[in-house]
């Protein structure tokens, strides 16, 4: 056993963890942070993502020991169902989600992606790769695609991922 | 008891966001084994399955010694030490109650620990010792070897053979024959939330939170199973992470995790499978092989219909897909004959996926049309709408409204196909073939009986409605608030509804598209009776159960619904990549309660229709018997990048008071009928290569298009 601090959704919680532990388990099974979630445990689907120290990170591929210290937010650290996130609120406005269950990730994937294209990164559907990426529909298709939803509400996240884009660079103008 | 009787929509139709939203986007709605202390699920222990290592032997002995050495594991349960149950007839769910290895991947053995490391490294950790014996996974084996045979009937009770008219006759009358074999795979519903239960037992009473899609089902199975009264069992799924079927009747997960609570009394156990053990403990949809001969006039009016489906099924428990049913009722025609056969083989157990029977068998049926369009030089669209039949060909009973001609029209109109070049590969753009296609869809409406509801009036004009109906994700929890609302005349804010919990009344699964319409027209009639005994003003505290009677008019009339997909594919010219970039659907649905979550549902249906069409492939091992393709990089499922850019289903404004006293049919399973045909129809306009076989991967096209 290891002991371990982390920052989740703003509260220092200390605990110690089997060194085969994930993050993804330790947040749901030792922490009760039941928010992100397991689809896979291992990398493929994407309903664990995290913002690990702000970058979106697959919680299961990730193991707890490796992350002392770290700042973990996660869609219920993002917002609350009273004070929902803009991300959050656009899956709301374009039902971009069924049954729920790959959406937390979804959301803090669309939170993280948007950050790393603000900072000028960019994807396989980029065609200048020294221009600032212009998020187009093919844009946010592409970096969405860590995160599979077999519910298939994929035009909706689309729709809410565009939504969110478009408020915050109104915010950046204002 | 009076049946229900129609009601006015004020809320019904309305585009009501998804009530239970904001607990979703901040991931605080709890999924099965989410459950924690606040629900009073303490010290869990967790279970691991331990799956069998070979398709069909015994096991001689399961040595556990290394594994209990192992810190945290409690214990492991084999067929010798695992609690009986009362019932084994069942030898899907009948696990570690005998010796007999069915498939590979069955449950053998069951680790308990204090941890999910432990778990897990427990299981590592479990011997096995098997008595190999010969076995049987692969299809043409099965045939070869004469195993297949005619089963009593296929699923959902329909018949295996049936036959009309005169066929030899048509056969001979006919200038123009299409005569091929279609081909889908083994198809994995693959739900994002695995199936998963915490289960706990006092001694008396066993509680499961269950990943279900009806835990009214679960209790029903599971008592009996476990020698109890189902009053001593309870199951509760407030939220599911998708079934498409999967969830649809009882699997293996939901007794392990029953067993493993049996066998510690008083400790809460969780079991979540992992995505590779979803593969072989849930079902699947099996592969089918379609043969389909249609005989036309020159003009392409069908003389005759034959549908040939095949299917495997697994030895320990019959699982029959119903490929051929679409065959008997979707068009005209004097003579047909629609047969299955399927073939046992010492494999997992297939059951339901989204839309049994119609998914592959429309398939290979509106490909034979598309090829029997090319055949006769009539456009597609043209060539449905000239065999259209004025009365169920199945049953001579009229439609209840069927409007296929109108979807396929208006779907036209909408996606723009007028002008479309017959000729296949008559589009270049740089170096994508382009092409278009379509094809029609077809879902039975179907209704289960003896669903029941509560309505109980509260204080200030309130009331609570109950029904032990599930959300897997379809929004029920939002629609039948609507529903409820107009049937007691009230707003919607008026009505708190509670779901997903067998303490509530009797509802049946949240499938076949039955749901909304089973379960609603429950919440009607117990309104209604409401009414009648409590008045428009009731006092706080009073209430009125009632159980639905038959309601839809399945006797006077064939109920149905329709649609027409379109299809935009480009292939490259070079590499033979297929992409869809259009996919519209056009339905006739019934009343749609609500056309923001109705949008998502038919949305979700295409997107699935289209990953069958590109990339679904369950490719089985047959020296091991196992599929191989068994996780989400080797079994894709369509992603965001694979979708359209340009997705869109609309419906017909319509209201079908013979089907349900608010107009709806269901919208769940319709989606992804037909979709997979659309897309290859316009692969083969793109390309000339002529889809037969699903998935059409770059593989497909690359012979036939470079140059
Ligand atoms: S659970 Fe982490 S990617 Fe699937
Ligand atoms: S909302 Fe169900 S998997 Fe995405």
């Amino acid at each position: 056993m290891t002991a371990l601090r982390l920052t989740v959704d703003g509260a220092e919680r200390h605990l110690d963890v089997d060194t085969r532990t994930t993050l993804l388990d330790a947040l749901r099974e030792r922490l009760e942070v039941t928010s992100p979630k397991k689809g896979c445990d291992h990398g493929q689907c994407g309903s664990c993502t995290v913002l690990l120290d702000g970058r979106r990170s697959l919680s299961c591929l990730t193991l707890a020991v490796a992350q002392d210290g770290a700042e973990v937010v996660t869609a219920a650290g993002l917002g609350s169902p009273d004070a929902l996130h803009p991300v959050q609120q656009a899956f709301l406005d374009h039902d971009g989600y069924q049954c729920g269950y790959c959406t937390p990730g979804q959301v803090c994937s669309a939170v993280g992606m948007l950050a790393e294209a603000a900072q000028g990164h960019p994807s396989h559907a980029t065609d200048d790769l020294e221009a600032d990426p212009e998020l187009t529909d093919a844009e946010v298709r592409e970096r969405m695609s860590g995160n599979l939803c077999r519910c298939g509400a994929y035009a909706g996240i689309l729709a809410a991922v565009q939504q969110a884009a478009g408020a915050a660079r109104a915010e950046e103008r204002a | 008891m009076s049946t229900a009787e129609p009601i006015t929509p004020r809320a019904v139709g309305a585009g009501h966001a998804r009530v239970d939203g904001p607990l979703k986007v901040t991931g605080h709605a709890l999924y099965a084994v989410e459950h924690g202390s606040d629900e009073g699920v303490t010290d869990p222990l967790t279970a691991w399955v331990v799956g069998a290592p070979v398709a069909r032997g015994r096991v001689v002995r399961v040595d556990a010694a290394e594994a209990l050495a192992h810190a945290g594991v409690v214990a492991v349960l084999d067929h010798e030490t695992a609690p009986r149950l009362t019932e084994t007839g069942d030898a899907e769910l009948a696990i570690l109650q005998d010796d007999r290895v069915h498939f590979r991947g069955q449950v053998v053995a069951l680790v308990l620990a204090e941890t999910s490391e432990a778990a897990r490294e427990g299981a590592r950790l479990v011997r096995v010792h098997v008595a190999e014996e010969a076995h049987v996974a692969d299809l043409d084996e099965g045939v070869d070897a004469g195993e297949a045979y005619a089963p009593e009937q296929a699923n959902a009770g329909h018949e295996t053979d049936w036959a009309d008219g005169d066929l030899e006759a048509a056969r001979g009358a006919a200038s123009v024959v299409v005569d091929q074999t279609y081909a889908t795979p083994h198809e994995h519903n693959n739900p994002m939330e695995p199936h998963a239960a915490a289960a706990h037992w006092d001694g008396e009473r066993l509680t499961l939170w269950d990943s279900t899609q009806g835990v009214h089902p679960v209790a029903g199975t599971l008592a009996p199973l476990l020698g109890l009264d189902q009053e001593r069992v309870r199951v509760r799924a407030p939220y599911v992470g998708g079934g498409f079927g999967s969830k649809g009747l009882p699997h293996p997960p939901e007794v392990a995790a029953a067993l493993a609570a049996l066998s510690q009394p008083g400790r809460w156990v969780r079991l979540a499978i992992t995505r590779q053990q979803v593969f072989s403990l849930t079902g699947y949809r099996t592969q089918t092989r379609s043969r389909v001969r249609l005989s036309a006039e020159p003009d392409g009016r069908l003389l005759a219909v034959e549908h040939d489906a095949l299917s495997q099924t697994s030895r320990a428990k019959e699982f029959v897909e119903q490929t051929a049913t679409a065959a008997r009722m979707m068009y005209a025609a004097p003579a047909r004959r629609t047969t299955h056969r399927v073939v046992p083989l010492d494999v997992a157990v297939p059951s339901w996926m989204r839309a049994p029977g119609e998914m592959p068998g429309m398939f290979a049926h509106e490909v034979a049309m598309d090829e029997l369009a090319v055949a006769c030089g009539v456009d597609p669209v043209d060539l449905r709408v000239r065999n259209e039949p004025d009365r169920d060909p199945e049953t001579g009973k009229p439609w209840n409204d069927r409007r296929l001609v109108e979807c396929l029209q208006r779907g036209a109109e909408r996606f723009g196909w007028a002008g479309r070049p017959a000729e296949p590969r008559a589009t270049v753009d740089g170096d994508w073939l382009v092409g278009t296609g379509v094809a029609a869809a077809t879902y039975p409406t179907l209704w289960n009986p003896d669903n029941a509801a509560r309505i109980e009036s509260r204080a200030g004009g309130r009331y609570a409605v109950g029904i032990g109906a599930v959300d897997i994700g379809t929004g029920a929890r939002t629609v039948l608030r609507q529903v409820a609302a107009d049937a007691l005349g009230v707003d919607v804010e008026a009505v708190d509804l509670a779901l997903g919990d067998t303490s509530l009344p009797m509802a049946t699964v949240a499938g076949g598209s039955a749901g909304t319409a089973s379960w609603g027209t429950a919440i009607v009639q117990a309104a209604q009776q409401f009414r009648a005994d409590h008045g428009p003003d009731p006092a706080p505290g009073l209430h009125t159960v009632s159980t639905t009677e038959g309601y839809p008019d399945t006797e006077g009339h064939a109920l149905h619904s329709f649609g027409a997909v379109f299809a935009e594919v480009r292939v490259d010219r070079w590499t033979g990549e297929p992409r869809c970039t259009r996919l519209h659907g056009t339905y006739s649905v019934g009343r749609v309660v609500n056309p923001v979550l109705a949008r998502s549902q038919l949305h979700g249906g295409l997107v699935m229709g289209l990953s069958a069409a590109l990339h679904e492939d369950g490719v089985r091992d047959p020296r091991f018997g196992h599929t191989v393709t068994q996780d989400l990089a080797t079994y894709h499922v369509a992603a965001h990048a694979d979708v359209p850019p340009d997705l869109s289903a609309e419906w017909l404004e319509e209201s079908d008071l013979l089907a349900t006293p608010f107009g709806g049919r269901g919208v769940g399973e319709i989606g992804i009928v037909g979709t997979a045909a659309a897309i290859a129809n316009a692969a083969w306009h793109a390309t000339g290569v002529r889809v037969r076989d699903l998935p059409a991967t770059p593989a497909t096209f690359v012979g036939g298009v470079r140059g």
